[in-house]
């Protein structure tokens, strides 16, 4: 089936809504992963607060991108999320210990109380990010699909567990890991900015080693990843501006222009769900069983109508997302400032 | 047990769970707007007050809606993934409506009204509160479009082919024949159960001799509104009922107990309990009540459930109990309220303590009432999930062609297996269980701290370093205490 432009277009914006979410998301994720290398109370609370007021909206990239993939690609919506149930409900369960461990934190002053959370917000960002590179590693690597469109069986989480998607789950905690701690270094100030410098260091340098990992890895296993850039030459260029990127990020650490880290480490994101894109197109799911049973794009797709309510929903909608996320993250800028209403 | 019988108590469980709380930040998030509107109006300070001390138990509550929000959303394709295949090219444009238009609108301004005091303008921070209570509206219009689709189907048509239903016209689907009135009742119940939830604790405070003057003007505020809904509630529930009548007429027999058609014109059980194996219901009845208030007439009978093929008939009990504890507690409501609001304008409402205390504790109403309502709608429609063409043959005989059956919805039943489903309930119901144990232990804690005494809040920016310093002090000197709960400590219980 040929691809129509509606539905490319709705892969391409899939794309951008997974690729914000991994950039917005993915600092505030980062600083849960970080937080256990806080020293005391006060640091923990800034840790929090710095993500404070902005995780929940970063969040709601994950819940429109779930919704748009329900609208624009039932199919794969509903083979994807049956056929890994169980992940998917651990996934639900790390989200929902995220978001009220970081509200109810605060709440007590007892220490048994503050311990518990701190340990819930870690726990539950770590194991989520890890969970998203399993799904991702998933993909790239197929998935039991059979030819009605389902998985033939249910898959278990062990099974999940191969070797490549847990480099590519693990390359993703150090990539959050990175990136949350850049954002912490922008936020912080004082002695806990100087032991941030020191994460971003040593996050680097576990990124960097799982990025050599799970490259070769691909190359060398995965003919999928290979295989796109035979069709797409151009896809290259992605690869190399991504390494640029890459390279910015120790360049600016070490010129202590955190900002500019930090867009580098926006950038590597997005071009990895960039890489990703390229590597699945023109299917949404690959079947393990033979490419005859491929989720394509076309196959899976809602009809032309509802593809261009969708497009007319979203031209609508976007512009005031993008205006109100600028007017939030202006409001919040600087450094972390604890008072009354923080966490 | 059968997938299907665990996938709806998990469909079930997380749902009315999360039910929980979308109507309280729905109702709370008006009556915030009010305050907040009366303090730059007057200027007065206790106003000011208020909002803060409402707006930080609207965020408990938001963060427990988002955290169960999310659980809906990606059930639709763990559990019910036939469902999410027929429906994705009609349902998903309102789900993804929704974040775009709603969810994206509530969470980034929420930001505003509970971390940026300090950083904004007192107007700005007006509108971020104005942009909250509308970002929680806008979320009940979509699901509840989405959700009124599938009880009163319309602007679609089934493509053979593919096997699913497709959209026709867009506009058709938003106004269904159901939609808008059902919005408006939903709507209403979230109106209602936010101004309880602040005569709850405002009474409680009254009682207790506590934080009187903020208590007798949020509770003010609160039973103004909260009366104007409970009666708009008898209108709107009247619309919503023949409604039913109309497009659902087995459902409207189960809310009633109409098990045998009558002759003449039927009756309308005040309180019962109906009988299933004996097509029976025990109750007082009024003669002549539903065919009045169905058809506005005195003769033409209810068409009972005799009139659909037994596998078309929704189960009678459930709908009907919880269709008429909905229907009382609205009852109770009107007349708690307008019975209220007589005493507060005479002035002496706040002397009434058995009064109070009856305000204490009918919050809890509100919520069950809100919790029964979707009960006996959403069981009321079974055995489907999406509600099928209803025709009435000449031999007064209905027949239902088309939707979709709750037991076709699931998700394929060699992906996903009874104990899988089984292992969710059991973790679901876990951590919801410890999650509302926490959620009312945090409650408690901010409604025993109350609010702040009211002060002329400071200019944007000036308060800041001192809060700042003064916290960073006491945390040295207490290791992990905060500046704010210490105050709130020695203040002691008053
Ligand atoms: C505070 C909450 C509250 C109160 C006092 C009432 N309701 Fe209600 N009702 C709801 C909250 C609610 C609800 C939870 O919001 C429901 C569930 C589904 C819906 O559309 O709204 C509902 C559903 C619902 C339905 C079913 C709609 C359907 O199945 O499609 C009917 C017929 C009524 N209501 C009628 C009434 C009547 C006659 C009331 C008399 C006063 C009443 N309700 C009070
Ligand atoms: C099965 C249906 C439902 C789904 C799939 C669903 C989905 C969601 C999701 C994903 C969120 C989190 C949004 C965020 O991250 O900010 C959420 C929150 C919310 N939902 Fe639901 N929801 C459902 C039912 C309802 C109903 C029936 C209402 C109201 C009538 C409602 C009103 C809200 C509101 C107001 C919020 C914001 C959080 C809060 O105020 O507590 N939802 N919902
Ligand atoms: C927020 C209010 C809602 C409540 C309290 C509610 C309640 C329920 C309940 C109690 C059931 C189980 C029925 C049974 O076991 O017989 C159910 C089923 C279901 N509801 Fe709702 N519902 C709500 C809103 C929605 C919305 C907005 C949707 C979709 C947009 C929805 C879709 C479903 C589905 C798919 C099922 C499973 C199939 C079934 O058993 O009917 N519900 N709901």
């Amino acid at each position: 089936m040929e691809i129509t432009s509606l539905q490319l277009l709705w892969f391409v914006l899939l794309g951008i809504l997974l690729a914000g979410y991994a950039i917005l998301d993915g600092f505030d994720l980062g600083v849960g992963i970080l937080h256990p290398l806080a020293r005391d109370d006060r640091e923990r609370r800034v840790m929090m607060n710095s993500i404070g007021p902005l995780w929940d909206g970063n969040e709601v990239w994950l819940v429109v991108f779930g919704g748009a993939l329900f609208a624009a690609f039932p199919k794969a919506y509903a083979a994807a999320f049956s056929g890994l149930y169980l992940a998917f409900i651990l996934l639900l369960f790390c989200l929902i210990f995220r978001g009220v461990s970081m509200e109810f934190r605060s709440k007590r002053p007892e220490k048994i109380w503050r311990t518990f959370w701190d340990w819930s917000f870690f726990l539950a960002s770590t194991l989520a990010t890890f969970l998203f590179g399993v799904a991702v590693g998933n993909s790239m690597h197929g998935l039991p699909l059979g030819k009605d469109g389902d998985f033939v069986d249910s898959v278990r989480l062990v099974q999940m567990l191969h070797p490549f998607p847990v480099c590519v789950g693990l390359f993703a905690v150090s990539a959050f890991a990175l990136h949350g701690a850049i954002y912490l270094n922008m936020k912080t100030e004082g002695e806990l900015h100087n032991r941030v410098q020191r994460w971003m260091w040593t996050a680097f340098w576990c990124f960097l080693a799982m990025y050599v990992i799970v490259t070769v890895y691909a190359i060398v296993a995965i003919p999928r990843a290979t295989s796109s850039f035979r069709n797409y030459p151009w896809a290259v260029l992605i690869v190399g501006l991504n390494m640029l990127a890459i390279a910015n990020i120790p360049r600016s650490i070490y010129l202590r222009r955190p900002l500019r880290a930090f867009v580098s480490s926006a950038c590597t994101i997005a071009a990895f769900t960039f890489l990703f894109g390229i590597a699945l197109f023109p299917n949404l799911i690959v079947s393990t069983l033979g490419p005859e049973h491929d989720l394509s794009i076309a196959r899976a797709a809602s009809t032309q109508k509802t593809l261009g309510i969708m497009a007319i929903i979203a031209a609508l909608g976007i512009p005031f997302v993008l205006a109100y996320t600028a007017v939030i993250y202006w409001v919040f800028r600087g450094k972390v400032v604890l008072h009354d209403e923080s966490y | 047990m059968d997938v299907e019988t665990l996938s709806r108590i998990q469909f079930a469980i997380t749902i009315m769970f999360h039910y929980l709380f979308p109507p309280l930040s729905i109702g709370l998030g008006v009556l915030m707007v009010t305050m907040e509107g009366t303090y730059l109006r007057t200027g007065d300070p206790q106003y000011h007050a208020m909002t803060r001390f409402w707006s930080r138990i609207f965020a408990v509550n938001f963060a427990m809606g988002v955290a169960t929000g999310i659980v809906m959303e990606f059930q639709f394709g763990t559990n019910w993934a036939n469902y999410a295949r027929f429906v994705g090219d009609v349902f998903g444009s309102a789900l993804a409506a929704e974040g775009i238009f709603a969810f994206f609108l509530e969470s980034g301004f929420l930001a505003v009204l509970v971390f940026g005091w300090d950083r904004v303008s007192p107007r700005m921070h007006f509108f971020a509160t104005c942009m909250v209570s509308l970002g929680s509206i806008f979320s009940a219009i979509w699901i509840v479009v989405a959700n009124s689709w599938m009880q009163t189907p319309a602007g679609y048509m089934i493509d053979p082919e593919q096997h699913r239903a497709v959209i026709t016209d867009f506009w058709a689907l938003v106004f269904n024949p159901s939609s808008m009135i059902r919005l408006f009742h939903v709507l209403m119940g979230a109106f209602i159960l936010g101004s309880f939830f602040v005569m709850s604790i405002t009474a409680y405070y009254v009682l207790r001799g506590r934080h009187l003057d903020f208590a007798k003007k949020s509770f003010t505020i609160a039973l103004g509104f909260g009366t104007l809904c409970s009666l708009v509630m008898l209108f709107s529930g009247d619309l919503q009922a023949r409604v039913v009548g109309f497009h659902q007429p087995a459902k409207l027999a189960a809310f009633e107990g109409v098990f045998k058609t009558e002759p003449g014109p039927t009756g309308m059980y005040l309180i019962g309990w109906p009988d299933p194996a004996t097509q029976t219901v025990y109750g007082v009845k009024v003669p002549y009540m539903l065919t009045l208030l169905m058809y506005r007439d005195l003769s033409t009978p209810i068409d009972g459930l005799d009139r659909f093929r037994p596998e078309d008939r929704p189960p009678v009990r459930v709908p009907f109990m919880t269709y008429h504890l909905m229907i009382g507690l609205g009852t109770a409501f009107v007349g708690l309220t307008v019975l209220a609001s007589y005493l507060r304008w005479k002035g002496t409402l706040f002397e009434k303590r058995w009064l109070l205390w009856v305000f204490v504790f009918a919050v809890g109403g509100a919520y069950l009432a809100n919790q029964a309502g979707w009960v006996s709608a959403e069981v009321g429609r079974q055995p489907f999930v999406v509600y099928p063409k209803v025709e009435k043959g000449a031999d007064g005989m209905y027949t239902m062609t088309g939707g979709m059956r709750t037991v076709d919805g699931i998700s394929n039943r060699n992906v996903v297996v009874a104990s899988q489903v089984l292992t969710s309930i059991v973790l679901f119901s876990l951590v919801y269980a410890m999650l509302f144990a926490i959620w009312v232990f945090v409650l408690n804690t901010k409604i025993q701290h109350g609010p702040g005494e009211p002060e002329k809040p400071a200019l944007p920016g000036s308060e800041r370093s001192g809060f700042f310093d003064a916290a960073a002090t006491l945390v040295d000197r207490q290791g992990t205490t905060l500046a704010f709960e210490t105050r709130e400590r020695s203040k002691g219980d008053e």
